[in-house]
């Protein structure tokens, strides 16, 4: 069973008179990601190399990848990449873009990448408008270096250097990098999706193709923030990581569109932004 | 108007994360109890009742879940 030959039997139940309905897309290369089992950026990837595919941009996207876990993200992808120093993504993105304005250009970022030592270029980039998309996988964790707390780690949340639970007058408060680039002008599309479902997952398409569509516009940055779990870092099981999520992750990172074609999404309380809003401790 | 669905994994792919299992509607796939090159239990279906809606293939991380349908 192990040795199936998969193409002589995709072919068979063709010919059995079967339509395909999925299949992974041409634009991952066939490099076995080394992620660990049930990480949400193989899903990501798999979003973004589809929506590529189905925009039929694969000669025209120029990728940005980070470093953290996704730095090895050009091996996956089937499109140009260029790497940039730890968090300044946006900035090597930006001059990217600006001189080859044709390509689509995208980062792709994890939280102690983007919201970390990157949030300087993040928050420029976004307040110059420019027209670029970037991902921004958010795990709450510091996953590649072994589970450390990072900016957007919850309070509460127990990591590698805080044994004890993140504490607010020690570590501070999580940082809503999303919510926080709504505000600025220069950003065009913001919104907040996750991975753990069939779909969330489908959500979180649409978005990264309305994300890369924007380009096309050129009325500035759009930004897709994905939630995503880590269960390395949190140390449990793919299934378990992933309702974790849903249960602590989502009451602070609350998901969906924040920011739609520049204006403020319905729905959205405008206080919600600007203002403190209760955080959920975590028992 | 049903479907009848197959799904083909990629086994030596399959890093056996387990997030597909939950999510399939009609309980048609479980971890081997065999493992592939890499030591992880792989996905496979148990049953026949696939009916092709491809949420499998949706989660996976790594992409190895091809689904192909057709109308009984």
């Amino acid at each position: 069973m192990a040795n199936i030959d998969i193409e002589a039997r995709k072919q068979e139940l063709l010919k059995e008179g079967y339509t395909e309905v999925y299949t992974k897309t041409k634009v991952l290369t066939d490099a076995v990601m080394h992620y660990c089992p049930g990480c949400g950026h193989g899903t990501t990837h798999r979003l973004i190399a589809e929506v590529i595919d189905e925009m039929g941009i694969q000669d025209k996207t120029v990728g940005v990848s980070p470093v953290g876990c996704s730095v090895l993200a050009y091996n996956y992808f089937d499109v140009d990449f260029q790497e940039a120093a730890h968090g300044r993504a946006p900035a090597v993105a930006t001059a990217v873009k600006r001189l080859n304005p044709e390509c689509y250009v995208f980062t792709y970022q994890g939280d102690g990448d983007l919201a970390a030592i990157g949030t300087a270029e993040t928050i420029h980039a976004a307040n110059r408008g420019e027209n670029i998309t970037m991902i921004f996988v958010n795990n709450g964790i510091y996953g590649m270096t072994g589970g450390q707390m990072a900016p957007t780690t919850l309070v509460g949340m127990r990591s590698a250097t805080t044994p004890y639970g993140r504490r607010v007058d020690l570590n501070g408060y999580p940082l809503r990098m999303t919510e926080l680039l709504a505000t600025l002008p220069g950003t065009y599309y913001v919104t907040r999706q996750s991975v753990q479902n069939p779909g969330a997952v489908r959500k979180a398409k649409a978005a990264i193709r309305k994300a890369f569509e924007n380009q096309k516009l050129g009325k500035g940055l759009s930004f897709v923030e994905i939630l995503s779990n880590c269960n390395s870092g949190w140390k449990m099981t793919p299934v378990a990581a992933n309702k974790w999520m849903e249960d602590n992750m989502m009451p602070n990172y609350p998901v969906g569109d924040i920011k739609v074609d520049g204006k403020i999404a319905e729905g959205i309380d405008v206080n919600r932004l600007v203002l403190d809003h209760p955080l959920t401790v975590m028992q | 108007m049903a479907f009848k669905g197959q799904i083909i994994v990629d086994t030596e792919r399959c890093k056996g994360c387990g997030v597909c299992v939950p999510v399939c509607p009609v309980k048609c796939l479980e971890l081997s109890k065999e493992v592939n090159g890499k030591g992880y239990n792989y996905t496979q279906t148990v049953n026949d009742k696939c009916i092709g809606c491809a949420s499998c293939a949706m989660v996976c991380p790594d992409g190895v879940i091809s689904v192909y349908k057709k109308q009984i």
